[in-house]
């Protein structure tokens, strides 16, 4: 009895030791051995590709950022370390005003209180920077924007006259609002508007929904909704994450996500212009995802199915064509 | 309860030793003494700078365009069906040509179904299918349906590379003495390595098809001890900057990775801008991904790159 016991253990341990090392062997030890294969001296990594194009950059945008103190840290940042880089100016909108820095509305915080910081953010834009800016975005701290792709929608709107632009959604009003979380833009002349409609009393704090509202006030000072989708009818600002649209679908009714939409909504590859502008509900890590697909992955020589009037110029060496795949 | 111990302990020591003896055994391949030449730390294959490239003559990238095309070898399972599907949709489109081999066939897809179920002999099949077929394709992709690979920079990595050299890359690994390839982060093959495979493949001592070890060693394992024998040895492919091109992780992983190991640079800290490969991602995510690669640009950018590759026929996620 005792030796069956004891040949029992023994056998325990020789499995155990064998496959302790065979574990070993084939782990982390030996995956920071291959680390010498890799060497990323990110202290060089050089951008191999031309600057941005400044030529455009005659259209000044101010992008102002809804955000609150607890999530300076956990997104705001984030939103700094990215595509907030690319506004002409950059303000974060807050109850109170820190060292971010953030701008104190003297609003607090609240889900209730988030017209009132929009009505009060619009005023002190109105306030200090009608005279440097051209247009003013509104974005969350959890929207990612493609700044150039923005400016380049802009570009066909006129900031004199009454615009109001972004993703169009249907509901509560004739002509329907824009949505707050995909990022809306107002033109000189529809903030003009705006902040004329509350000193008039034309526009009141009549409800929470901070869109819905600002479309109200909007359609009361007769500002005009523009179109934003791109040439091909393909949408450019996004209340929801790339994967809620992209993705190929049989068709179907909408989606609980689209209902709103104004303009029929498209599903599957053709929903989204390559020049998209915005996408909501972004995380931290898909803000530098979305950094990196935008700014830098690409395909090498790829040459793009969708040109808009673009004013790229051919340079002197044309580049060689090479046949598509059959 | 002492005597148990020193049983439990001796059974330890002599299970370790077994396992490193076989271990040794089984990666020591009497055939490798190739004096010099056995002493490479690591092998690189870097993508071509933009100078090197302006400096080429125009007949010479004439030359170029026609040698960098790619043959796709992918693998496939029906258990892996939504992956396959993905595949099939999504970057498979921008090979040259794309061959889907399966180890048994499904109603629903079609593909060269080699009826195997053993990975090594699988892959071996494959390769050897995919020779015969080259036709006048001097390149090999080989990957499984769960990789992601954007074959435009794979070409750009190889452009001024010479097919009729023997190239083996990818993601390059070590374990005990052998340097391989990663599987999951695909392998990419020159002509001249793959004819050299296909002679070694046929030889069952050097090359036996149901591997060396008496316990099986993943495939891309054996492929390194087989190629090595032919002289032909692994590489890590990488960018001009020394970036490895070849990931095995996502790109949601990599950026995480980046978060925490360079909080103030993310995005440059993470991955190439040049990527080949990325592994672990789901189906949907390869087609967020073609959005991301082929579509979504910011206005106003122009590359002035030395080859354009046009896009594939009768697709439009791209």
């Amino acid at each position: 009895m005792k030796n069956l016991t004891s040949n029992f253990i023994f056998t325990t341990g020789l499995l155990m030791g064998f496959f302790w090392i065979h574990f070993l062997l084939d782990s982390n030890y030996i995956k920071e051995r291959r680390g010498h294969f890799i060497k990323h001296d990110h202290h060089h990594a050089v951008k191999n590709r031309t600057p941005v194009d400044k030529s455009n950059g005659t259209i000044r945008i101010l992008c102002w950022i809804m955000t609150m103190p607890k999530h300076l840290e956990t997104r705001t940042q984030h939103v700094r370390a990215t595509w907030a880089k690319h506004c002409d100016r950059v303000l974060y909108m807050s109850s109170e005003s820190t060292d971010f820095p953030t701008v104190g509305l003297n609003v607090s915080e609240g889900r209730e209180n988030l017209y009132w910081k929009t009505i009060r953010a619009f005023q002190f834009l109105h306030q200090h920077h009608m005279h440097d800016m051209d247009w003013f975005l509104k974005a969350d701290d959890d929207t990612f924007v493609v700044m150039e792709n923005l400016r380049h929608t802009l570009s066909r709107f006129d900031t004199e006259k009454p615009w109001y632009l972004g993703r169009r959604f249907a509901p509560f009003l004739k002509k329907g609002y824009m949505s707050g979380g995909a990022g809306y833009v107002l033109s000189k002349e529809a903030l003009r508007r705006f902040v004329t409609g509350f000193q008039t009393g034309k526009c009141t704090h009549f409800s929470d929904l901070e869109d819905m509202a600002l479309g109200k006030c909007m359609e009361t000072m007769e500002v005009e909704l523009g179109d934003t989708r791109d040439e091909k009818g393909r949408q450019t600002f996004h209340p929801f994450p790339l994967d809620h649209y992209v993705i190929r679908t049989p068709p179907r009714r909408r989606p609980w996500y689209m209902i709103y939409d104004f303009y029929t909504p498209i599903e599957g590859p053709g929903c989204c212009s390559d020049l998209a502008v915005s996408f909501h509900y972004i995380p931290p890590p898909q803000m530098y995802v979305l950094e990196y697909l935008t700014h830098h992955l690409r395909a090498y020589g790829y040459r793009h199915r969708y040109h808009p009037d673009d004013k790229t110029n051919p340079n002197t060496t044309e580049p060689v064509e090479v046949q598509s795949p059959t | 309860m002492l005597s148990e111990g020193g049983s439990f302990m001796k059974g330890m020591a002599m299970g370790g030793i077994f396992c490193l003896g076989l271990s040794l055994f089984g990666s020591f391949s009497p055939a490798t003494e190739h004096g010099p030449g056995e002493q490479h730390h690591h092998h690189h294959v870097k993508a071509p700078s933009k100078d090197e490239l302006t400096r080429l003559s125009d007949g010479h990238v004439l030359e170029l365009v026609n040698q960098v095309r790619v043959s796709c070898i992918i693998m496939v399972q029906p258990k892996i069906l939504v992956h396959w599907a993905a595949a099939l949709d999504t970057w498979s489109k921008h090979c040259d040509k794309a061959v889907f081999y399966t180890s048994e066939s499904s109603k629903a897809l079609e593909a060269v179904d080699l009826n195997e179920k053993d990975d090594w002999a699988r892959l071996r099949k494959a390769l050897n299918h995919a020779y015969e077929n080259a036709g006048d394709l001097r390149w090999f992709f080989v990957a499984k349906a769960t990789t992601f690979a954007i074959i435009e920079n794979l070409k750009h990595l190889v452009l001024t590379k010479d097919p009729e050299e023997p190239f083996y890359l990818g993601n390059a690994m070590k374990s005990g003495e052998l340097e391989y390839v990663a599987y999951e982060s695909g392998i990419v093959l020159s002509y001249e390595a793959l004819k050299r495979l296909v002679n070694v493949l046929q030889d069952e001592e050097k090359c036996p098809e149901r591997g060396h070890a008496l316990w099986a060693m993943s495939e891309d394992k054996q492929l390194a001890v087989c190629l090595k024998y032919t002289g032909v040895f692994a590489e890590n492919g990488e960018d001009s900057h020394g970036k490895g091109l070849f990931n095995s992780k996502s790109v949601d992983s990599l950026i995480t990775d980046s978060m925490r190991e360079n909080p103030t640079n993310v995005v440059e800290g993470c991955c190439s801008d040049l990527a080949v490969t990325f592994n672990d991602m789901s189906p949907n995510q390869m087609q967020v991904m073609m959005f991301g690669v082929y579509r979504l640009r910011p206005y106003g950018h122009d590359f002035h790159d030395l080859l354009v590759f046009q896009p594939p026929e009768g697709s439009d996620n791209d």
